[in-house]
């Protein structure tokens, strides 16, 4: 720990004095930052001409008065995004392989090249899906007030005068229009869908998933131009150097670049925050969203979640948990289980039809299993029903390379799914028929929201591919 | 070299990186362009950056000027000397309030609460905005114990 004390901005500090002489390794002196010796490239006459214009706010440097501002700072938020995106990232990816992309089930279905790598999405943990979509939801909306500080720390250059000075600089500053356009593109379209708000008016899939694309093209390319920038500037602030001084002690960073050009203001106002507490401040921000989001996947905290759809209970009983669609929507009637059979297909001998008396006399299986949503809200809950493989079995297809499941809902996207051999073999997959809380509480037949007769649940599926009145499944040999 | 860099302004390896960037942006525009709703999807794009770089940041910026200006008037007008700045007790809850007010907007403002009743199955009862509005008194009044707190640790300071 440095000594604080209101002698310190008179101590001799070369960060600090540099304030008006750039140090070594600071501004013009440094080759790799400068191109050349004044940062301009061809057509240099123009670009030099166009920086003697005088211009107004918000195009002059003067414009810009924070004196947080700097290298530093947009260092420390860009760090923490450097950490959080890439796993936003990858979750985003890992969900469109759990939803069977083999299939054509993944949405969108036809991506080409620009797909992940291929994956047989596992049944274990069973709560990998759960885990995997609440982080990227829950991370996604942690990480808007890191997003937001970071737009602020480089609001400058974008308005900066002249607006580029070299060729590498315009493709630059059309680069960041995939990222900076990107982010709040997947930002916007996530928080908007799981709020129910459709009002785009555009498949939310498809647009989040090519979205997703042009932010990765952005954000590699921004890591691998700016991340030697970011250790550079971590390390001329290390350890803590900007971080110990309280409001009155706050100086600007030194100046980091050609001028009009860089962070730092050049005409600053007097501090009325310190950097610790800005980045305080930004913190504060993720934890209020954390504290307000948790409770979309943690059952005790669902009140938390005072702000979203999915933060009301629905109540204490066995089917008291979320519904994801409604029997209403789905246009099925209570009349759903008079001379209900469930058919199987795929056998040798032919269709085998189960009433569900003849279900439920099958050997019944119980498992506690979490259903989690795209839209990253989940809960745990006990099953207990006719496992899957069982009843591949009773098809006569004990080993089947995958298995069509088909609802006697007509028309909704997720009528119908195709599991994969794992996700039928697996000894939890079940063709449910009762439900009950994930703490022994008793247990009732599915309601009719939550699928009666029967329904589909499968370790660490995506919580739509567990179809709901269930009407037939094909167990299909390869 | 020299002279690559003198015309282009920077190492050829940005060039390289940037030109990778164009590359799998413009697969992915292209890739997705066949879709009906692409020009919806690209003016959404470009109006999510206007959006925020010339509609919500000046907005923010200029609120938060008006706040540094009445702090610095404060300080002009008045010779008693500043226990504790009230400035950021004012900031930080406005602050998370308009956060919350941001991300959860398609709640609070009702928009969604048809597809959300549709979707869920439970009748549209809750008033969000009203529990909006005790979110932000509940940031402002932790804000105000905390400012009085400073306040009086500040007063028995001064007369220690």
């Amino acid at each position: 720990m440095r000594p604080v004390g209101p002698e310190r901005p008179d101590r001799e500090d070369p960060a600090v004095t540099s304030t008006t002489e750039p140090a070594p390794g600071q501004g013009r002196g440094e080759g790799r930052e400068a191109p050349d010796e004044d940062g301009y490239g061809f057509p240099r006459p123009l670009w030099r001409g166009l920086a003697r214009l005088p211009v107004p706010p918000p195009f002059s440097a003067r414009t810009w008065r924070s004196p947080l501002r700097g290298r530093w700072l947009t260092s420390v938020f860009g760090l923490v995004l450097l950490i959080g995106l890439p796993i936003v990232i990858v979750t985003g990816f890992l969900s469109w392989l759990a939803y069977g992309p083999q299939f054509g089930q993944a949405i969108p279905a036809d991506v080409g090249y620009l797909r992940p790598p291929p994956l047989e999405w596992p049944t274990s943990p069973s709560w990998l899906y759960r885990l995997t979509q609440g982080l990227h939801v829950g991370l996604g909306l942690v990480l808007v007030p890191v997003i937001l500080a970071k737009l602020w720390s480089v609001v400058p250059k974008l308005f900066a005068w002249p607006p580029v000075r070299s060729p590498a600089q315009l493709l630059e500053r059309i680069s960041l229009l995939a990222l900076v356009g990107g982010i709040l593109f997947e930002l916007v379209t996530g928080i908007m869908n799981i709020q129910y708000d459709y009002s785009f008016g555009f498949d939310f899939y498809t647009a989040h998933y090519w979205g997703a694309w042009v932010f990765l093209a952005g954000f590699v390319t921004h890591v691998l131009i700016k991340l030697p920038v970011l250790v550079r500037a971590l390390r001329a602030g290390a350890p803590g150097r900007w971080l110990h001084d309280s409001a009155e002690q706050t100086v600007p960073e030194p100046p980091d670049d050609e001028a009009g050009h860089g962070l730092v203001a050049t005409a600053p106002s007097a501090p009325t925050m310190s950097r610790r507490a800005l980045i305080g401040t930004v913190a504060g921000g993720s934890a209020l969203v954390a504290v307000l989001s948790i409770g979309r996947s943690v059952d005790p905290l669902r009140p938390l979640a005072f702000l979203s759809p999915r933060g009301r209970s629905y109540g204490t009983g066995p089917n008291e948990f979320q519904v994801n669609r409604t029997a209403f929507a789905a246009g099925i009637g209570p009349g759903v289980g008079d001379g209900y059979a469930l058919v199987l297909t795929g056998g040798p001998a032919g269709e085998v039809r189960l009433d569900r008396a003849a279900l439920a006399a099958m050997p019944q299986h119980t498992a506690v299993l979490p259903i989690a949503c795209v839209e990253g809200w989940s809960t745990v809950r006990t099953w207990s029903g006719v496992r899957l493989r069982d009843l591949a079995a009773a098809a006569g297809v004990p080993a089947p390379a995958n298995a069509f499941v088909a609802s006697l809902e007509r028309a909704g996207p997720f009528a119908r799914v195709t599991l994969q051999g794992n996700q039928v073999l697996d000894p939890d997959s079940l063709l449910a028929l009762r439900v009950g809380d994930a703490d022994g509480g008793p247990m009732a037949d599915l309601s009719l929201d939550h699928g009666f007769p029967a329904r589909v649940i499968v370790p660490a599926l995506p919580g739509v591919h567990n179809t709901k009145w269930v009407g037939s499944i094909d167990f299909r040999r390869a | 070299m020299r002279a690559f860099r003198r015309f282009y302004g920077e190492h050829p390896l940005h060039l390289l990186a940037l030109l990778g960037c164009f590359a799998l942006a413009g697969a992915a525009v292209l890739a997705l362009w066949p879709n009906p709703n692409a020009v919806t999807i690209a003016i959404w794009f470009a109006g999510a950056v206007v959006a925020h770089d010339l509609v919500l940041y000046p907005l923010y910026a200029l609120a938060d000027r008006s706040l540094v200006l009445a702090r610095r008037v404060r300080r002009r007008v008045s010779a008693r000397a500043v226990a504790v700045p009230a400035t950021n007790h004012v900031r930080l809850p406005v602050m998370g309030a308009a956060l919350a007010g941001l991300i959860w907007f398609p709640t609070i403002s009702g928009r969604a609460a048809g597809t959300a009743f549709f979707a869920s199955g439970l009748p549209p009862t809750v008033d969000y905005v009203q529990c909006w509005l005790l979110l932000t008194a509940a940031l402002f009044l932790l804000s105000a114990v905390l400012y009085a707190v400073r306040l009086g640790r500040a007063a028995v300071r001064a007369r220690a």
